[in-house]
């Protein structure tokens, strides 16, 4: 990370020209994009098209080997992380809120002394997250839904000028999708923070994103979403045809040729295609 | 004392409370018991039972080279533990089965020279090194070690309470823990360390083979418990005090129903963490909730 200064009046984010290889392969190439505060962006592409490590390079656990990320602030305090595939043992013996309160406080030492500051600081984010009642549950025992809602208060907490999610919608039921896409967008708009989710399904968060970046083989387009999700646009990106469907709201990305390599990249989620109704 | 026996004189045998050897056990086993419980319930979160018990067999190398050459038996296990604890961690496994293949074989090896020291002992001495080492004589602890003992033990509980908040984030989640700025990775070391210093002091209790009853047991029956770290602590240093001294008095009874030989107080220690484990691993028990203004709403597991 370098210095915020190369950040514009209002950018939280701005990667620029980043390039990114992992042991000699090279697995993300001139990434460019800003992110204002309050806006909702959705990190979208198939499986292995390079979300994860373009979220791993902005946290810094990464290093571009050209380019670079500047995040306002610069700092920890100013990133929140909701990681992948987060499930937690039944038996750890932990509440919901104490993980947000370790959000809180988690890199100090010793140990945490209860008082009326903190205790309020956590019941306020719970409540912001809707996530009060079951707040003295252990968090093991909670559903998908919930449990992402207590990691999100856990990173929002410290009231980050940027929240990032690797893959939060993924096996969540559809009526819990619906929740955490509509939290998400009042979050943004509530904290002024520049959330940045990454998905393989662009469909639920088609009503809400401020910007979409669409990532395949390594490079990415941005932009709203009617700019970019278009035929031309996504065809050039692929560098084959590609035809941009939209069904009953619902947007479809299909492979024109029967080329293998295309297939999978492309139509990469055929589970929502059959679930059009 | 005469007349009618009461419960109390049944269960303690005469002299219990007098006896110095008793009086030491006591001691030294609540500071093993209590150092155990509360670095285990990290071991247990982190996963790393197998980790904590390779540790305690490595470190039995270096208890039986202390026999050998007649220093602090306890100096023995911690350093042999504290490098073993540092050599795991400096291997850098990409997976998750690698890094346990490696444990392995270090372990093996730690076994191995345990053996050749043991041999060694053996052929210079007739003292019963091996048992000793392997399986622990709480009742024949030196008072010369109690000093020693107690500054392992209170340093390894000031450890634990300052590494506590960052320890146990990154105990959860080690992508959490980095994100807020917390060096995993000497996280995971330093918890080694400590586990090391547990795991030396139940060497000299319980045995160093044994010691992983005193570190997994306990903090997995207040896993079962309690649904707070800090609750969780403080329950499985008490379950482990109750178990040792429990199974002290119990093996110092049956010198009188075996005809004088009695019991190991190991056996008696580990037979008791088992049972109150298989009685709070039942499946269908509600979590307990011993203090229940702390613990203020009832846990329901949601579908």
């Amino acid at each position: 990370m370098t210095l915020s200064a190369v950040l514009a009046r209002g950018e939280v984010l701005a990667v620029r020209q980043a390039s990114v290889s992992l042991s000699g392969r090279s697995i993300l190439e001139n990434i460019n994009f800003t992110l204002e505060a309050g806006e909702l962006c959705g990190l979208i592409g198939a499986n292995g098209s390079g979300k994860t490590t373009l979220l791993r390079t902005i946290l810094g656990f990464l290093a571009p080997n050209v380019g670079d990320v500047s995040i306002e602030g610069g700092g920890h305090a100013s990133v929140g992380y909701v990681p992948q595939k987060f499930m937690l043992d039944p038996f750890m013996p932990m509440r919901a809120r104490d993980l947000v309160a370790l959000g809180l406080d988690g890199n100090r030492w010793g140990v945490p002394f209860p008082s009326k500051e903190r205790r309020r600081k956590v019941d306020e984010m719970l409540e912001a997250l809707e996530a009060t009642p079951f707040a003295d549950q252990r968090i093991g025992s909670l559903s998908g839904g919930q449990q992402q809602r207590i990691l999100i208060a856990h990173a929002m907490i410290r009231r980050p000028r940027l929240l990032l999610l690797d893959e939060p919608l993924a096996n969540l039921d559809m009526r819990s999708v619906a929740g955490i896409v509509a939290l998400l967008r009042r979050v943004s708009r509530e904290f002024q923070t520049a959330v940045l989710l990454s998905a393989h399904d662009m469909n639920p968060l088609l009503s809400v994103m401020d910007r979409i970046v669409y990532l395949a083989h390594g490079r990415a387009v941005t932009g709203s979403t009617d700019a970019v999700v278009r035929t031309e646009v996504l065809s050039q990106l692929y560098g084959y045809h590609i035809d941009v469907v939209r069904v009953h709201g619902r947007v479809i990305v299909v492979a024109a040729e029967a080329e293998d390599d295309a297939r999978v990249a492309v139509a990469h989620d055929p589970v929502h295609v059959a679930q059009v109704p | 004392m005469t007349g009618m026996p009461t419960l109390f004189s049944i269960l303690v045998e005469p002299g219990f409370f007098t006896s110095q050897p008793v009086l030491i056990a006591a001691a030294i086993g609540a500071a093993a018991a209590i150092v155990s419980g509360v670095v285990g319930v990290f071991t247990v979160i982190r996963g790393q039972s197998f980790a904590g018990h390779s540790l305690a067999d490595v470190s039995s190398a270096g208890g039986s080279a202390a026999f050998l050459f007649g220093i602090n038996p306890l100096l023995g296990f911690l350093g042999m533990g504290a490098l073993a604890a540092t050599s795991m961690e400096m291997v850098r496994a990409d997976h998750a089965s690698e890094r346990d293949l490696a444990t392995g074989v270090v372990t093996g090896a730690g076994l191995g020279v345990a053996a050749l020291f043991l041999y060694l002992d053996t052929t210079s001495s007739t003292t019963g090194a091996a048992v000793t080492i392997m399986f622990g004589s709480i009742f024949a602890i030196p008072a010369s070690i109690v000093p020693l003992a107690l500054v392992v033990g209170i340093s390894a509980l000031l450890a634990i309470g300052l590494l506590y908040r960052p320890l146990l984030l990154s105990s959860i989640d080690p992508d959490l823990a980095a994100v807020a700025g917390v060096p995993v990775r000497l996280m995971g070391l330093l918890h080694l360390i400590v586990v090391a210093m547990a795991v030396a002091l139940s060497a000299i209790t319980v045995g160093a083979i044994l010691s992983t009853g005193l570190l997994i047991g306990p903090a997995a029956i207040a896993l079962h418990l309690a649904k707070r770290p800090g609750l969780a602590i403080l329950l499985a240093a008490a379950i482990g005090i109750a178990t040792t001294w429990g199974g002290i008095l119990v093996a110092y009874d049956s010198y009188e129903w075996t005809g004088g030989h009695g019991w190991p107080v190991s056996f008696c220690i580990v037979a008791l963490i088992f049972l109150a484990y298989v009685i709070v691993a039942q499946p269908g028990l509600p979590y307990w909730r011993p203090l229940p203004r702390l613990s203020s709403t009832r846990t329901k597991r949601t579908e």
